[in-house]
């Protein structure tokens, strides 16, 4: 075997670490290294400099000290569903995995929280919950393996985000080892703490300021009932108005979700989910509550989705059927993996009023870049999911792929929208953080994150952008409204 | 409906220059609030103005100084709502006041604080730099999320220039229900009803009597309201609006007001001899023979957080951050306002 990068650091290190844990959880050897080379977006790949899987939170202070004394980075990493790179190893670092914090510490049903350490399953906790008639809203279509301190790192959404809001929603607090392997505690038993709101500062940080070792969650009682209605359109600017008159009609859904035709085509080859695969697009809107009120809600959904031009609408009669049809739209990102060699996915969030807009004009830039796209969206909530298919084994598709994403992420800056909803920024999105932030802005992030790790080992190079970079990157910031030359065709 | 941006920005560098602080203040409907700053007072209520509403986006955007009162009437006309029900306490106050302080009236359990509401926001910083975070989006995770940050951060971190909300559909239906019994009983009651399906939007316990408002459709209000008992209340919004704005007689004491968060199950503490429950049990009104230590200790050992709300006198308004903490916070403060003109000793000392 040919001898690793940074060897003799790598030596050094284990002997220091050995002090601490178990030989079993310091991994050194390449063979070890390889399965923590990337996380859920494979396209970049390094192998870590050591691997630490630390037991408890005593353990993880020792780690953090020994690193801030050798001034060696940490990257902290979950479960490795990311979708963005944010745990992505390097070379020169050490790959910092929670996997073994995956204990439910307590479940307080009496004040609607639940305890648990970082490596638990989100999915895992609503389990756990079950018994008592409570849940965790939250549910990344990941959940079935997603952990809950990466869902706390990227803010992770899921597709009841309208209703029910984001992980930043459901915290009650924090437990963090600082980069000094100080433990801080971050919010309390209360719903309001003293002083700023390092809880929404810490929460989508991605692993820049501090590493989680302790989640409480807010819990919820779980609605008496929830009914889906599925409407089919003809066409997707249709689907986007029926969007926007459910809202305007006064009802939340607890769920709004739009598929395209590609998209719900793959879905229904893949788990057969009832789909009409003739549709141009098709909408799911679930209503939850009480057994009357969804019963009278979902009347009001039907009507207005026909009123709103739908070709078909259609309610679940039961709960197998309302399974079955989120079965394919929580399945779309695999279903398009088998249509795919691979596929790249997005995560923009636009003003929903601009779907139809940015919908044709990725279309435009399919034919251009000769990359078929699929695309799944939030459309309660704005966030859109373009899948980019290609074959990463043809020459230059890869970065075809990536140039067309990046040109998706830029559109969507431009109608007043963010480069990611969900996912994070990671390294993936790096660059269009230069055109979503002018340097002020980027500047202020990078004195935050020194607020909390004046070294810079935590995560580095993820997530906020060098100036260097945005200026070698040369993308133009474009201001909402704000763009020169708006009468320009771009695409 | 005026941008006067330009102009506060003047006085932040003339501030800047001058090194002479600045107390920031909208209505100043919450002067009581927070502990006393000395400077010259900057009225940014001139800075007004609804920017965009657009209902079937459920995104508003307006200027900090715009009254909370244009706000809610505005998001009436279409049925929607602010969520966290803000305090107006004794009227004027702004929505740029309600995010900066950060509290949440009676709905926040259900409702959230102004914290889960906000998307963006456009800050003058201590620089008397311009900048903007967050979007007009729901969800967005592009860098650290500062627009939260700034949500009760009163002003010691930036001036609030603009904030972007999402607001939601009002309920078709509100009802009280009122049921006499003791302040256990109520908060057992209270637990209870949290942990089902209930249309809650409120849960306040007074002086022998439960306060319950069911706020939703109207099946769903009718059926919980029939299966939950007590009396309907008649005028029903009076009292949770007198909640809201601390005008209950409850409130006018001429004595330290401490409002203690804490889990909401927390069996009555030794400091709690006169208390409204709020909340359903997380939060606490409380007057109190004990000293200020006392009462700290008392809620540090149950993890919740005590303020001194009113009359605070010459005590520190608000609980002693860790060692740890107050270095986090005093740094972050730093890179906002370097030069220290922005509120200062508001929330702590530099």
């Amino acid at each position: 075997m040919n001898t690793l990068p940074h060897d003799s650091l790598r030596q050094k290190l284990a002997a220091q670490f050995a002090e601490i844990l178990d030989s079993a959880y310091i991994l050194t050897r390449e063979e070890e290294l390889r399965p923590y080379e990337c996380d859920g977006l494979s396209a970049y790949r390094h192998l870590p400099l050591i691997v630490l899987l630390p037991g408890d939170i005593a353990q993880v202070q020792q780690i953090m000290r020994i690193c801030h004394r050798e001034q060696v980075p940490v990257v902290a990493r979950g479960a490795g569903t990311g979708l963005s790179g944010g745990a992505l190893p390097r070379e020169d670092g050490v790959l910092l995995s929670l996997a073994r914090f995956n204990r439910i510490l307590d479940i307080d049903a009496d004040n609607l929280v639940a305890r648990v350490q970082p490596g638990v399953r989100n999915l895992a906790i609503s389990e756990a919950a079950r018994p008592f008639g409570l849940y965790y809203a939250p549910d990344p279509s990941s959940q079935i393996a997603c952990s809950i301190g990466g869902n706390v790192a990227e803010n992770a959404g899921g597709v009841h985000c309208l209703k029910y809001g984001l992980t930043v929603n459901n915290l009650q607090a924090l437990d963090v080892v600082t980069v000094e392997g100080e433990r801080l505690r971050i919010g309390g038993a209360g719903l309001d703490s003293s002083g700023y709101d390092l809880l929404a500062l810490m929460t989508g940080s991605e692993g820049m300021l501090g590493i989680v070792v302790e989640v409480t969650v807010k819990l919820l009682p779980i609605p008496e009932r929830a009914q889906v209605a599925m409407a089919a359109f003809d066409d997707v600017e249709t689907a986007g108005q029926a969007v926007a008159d459910i809202i305007a009609e006064g009802i939340l859904p607890a769920g709004l979700e739009m598929m395209d035709n590609p998209s719900l085509q793959a879905a229904e080859d893949f788990v057969h989910a009832g789909y009409p695969t003739d549709a141009a697009a098709i909408l799911l809107c679930e209503v939850d509550g009480d057994n009357e009120e969804v019963s009278a809600e979902i009347r009001r959904v039907r009507q207005r989705l026909l009123d709103s031009g739908a070709s078909e609408v259609r309610t679940a009669r039961d709960d197998a059927e309302r399974a079955r049809l989120w079965a394919g739209r929580k399945a779309a990102f695999p279903a398009v993996g088998r249509i795919s060699p691979d596929y790249y996915c997005m995560d923009g969030t636009i003003p929903r009023k601009h779907l139809p807009r940015v919908l044709s004009e990725i279309a435009a830039m399919s034919e251009e870049f000769g990359l078929r796209a699929a695309n799944v969206f939030h459309a309660g909530d704005g966030n859109l999911h373009p899948l980019i298919l290609y074959n990463g084994n043809q020459p230059g598709e890869l970065e075809r792929a990536e140039a067309f994403g990046g040109r998706i992420l830029e559109l969507c800056v431009e109608v007043g929208g963010t480069i990611t909803g969900e996912h994070g920024v990671g390294l993936e999105k790096i660059n269009q953080m230069c055109a979503q932030f002018p340097p002020e802005e980027l500047q202020m992030f990078h004195a935050i994150k020194a607020a909390f790790d004046p070294l810079g080992l935590l995560n580095p190079g993820k997530a906020i952008p060098t100036l260097n970079r945005c200026a070698e990157f040369g993308a133009m910031h474009v201001k909402a409204g704000d763009l020169r030359f708006p009468h320009l065709e771009r695409f | 409906m005026a941008d006067i941006a330009a102009q506060l920005q003047d006085r932040v560098r003339a501030a800047i220059a001058d090194r002479r602080p600045l107390r920031l203040h909208g209505g100043d409907s919450k002067a009581f609030y927070g502990n006393p700053v000395q400077g010259q007072p900057l009225d940014l209520s001139g800075h007004r103005g609804i920017i965009s509403h657009e209902p079937t986006e459920l995104v508003l955007t307006a200027r900090a100084g715009t009254p909370l009162l244009e706000i809610e009437q505005r998001l009436a006309e279409q049925g929607q709502m602010l969520s966290f029900e803000p305090p107006h306490f004794g009227g004027g106050a702004t929505i740029g006041g309600a995010v900066a302080s950060g509290l949440g009236g009676p709905r926040r359990p259900w409702g959230g604080a102004p914290r889960d509401q906000v998307l963006g926001t456009r800050v003058l910083d201590g620089q008397g730099r311009i900048l903007g975070f967050g979007g007009q989006v729901m969800k967005n995770v592009a860098g650290y999320d500062v627009s939260r940050l700034m949500a009760g951060s009163l002003g010691t971190l930036g001036i609030l220039l603009e904030v972007t909300l999402k607001v939601l559909p009002a309920p078709p239906l509100s009802r009280t229900l009122i049921l006499e019994m003791d302040r256990e009983a109520a908060v057992s009651r209270m637990r209870e009803l949290a942990r089902q399906p209930v249309p809650l939007s409120g849960a306040c316990h007074l002086d022998g009597r439960l306060y319950l408002r069911l706020s939703g459709s109207e099946a769903s209000v009718n059926a919980w309201a029939g299966r939950i008992g007590g009396e309907m209340a008649a005028a029903h919004n009076t009292f949770w609006q007198r909640l809201r704005d601390q005008q209950l007689d409850f409130f006018q004491r001429d004595r330290p007001l401490w409002r203690l968060s804490l889990a909401a199950a927390t069996p009555r503490l030794a400091c709690e001899q006169e208390v409204l429950t709020d909340w359903a049990g997380a939060q606490r009104w409380v007057y109190t023979d004990l000293d200020a230590d006392a009462v700290r200790a008392e809620i540090a050992q149950h993890q919740g957080h005590a303020q001194l709300f009113r009359n605070a006198g010459t005590l520190d308004c608000f609980q002693r951050l860790t060692p740890l903490m107050l270095t986090l916070h005093r740094r972050l403060r730093q890179r906002f306002d370097p030069h220290g003109i922005l509120n200062p000793g508001r929330i702590f000392d530099d």
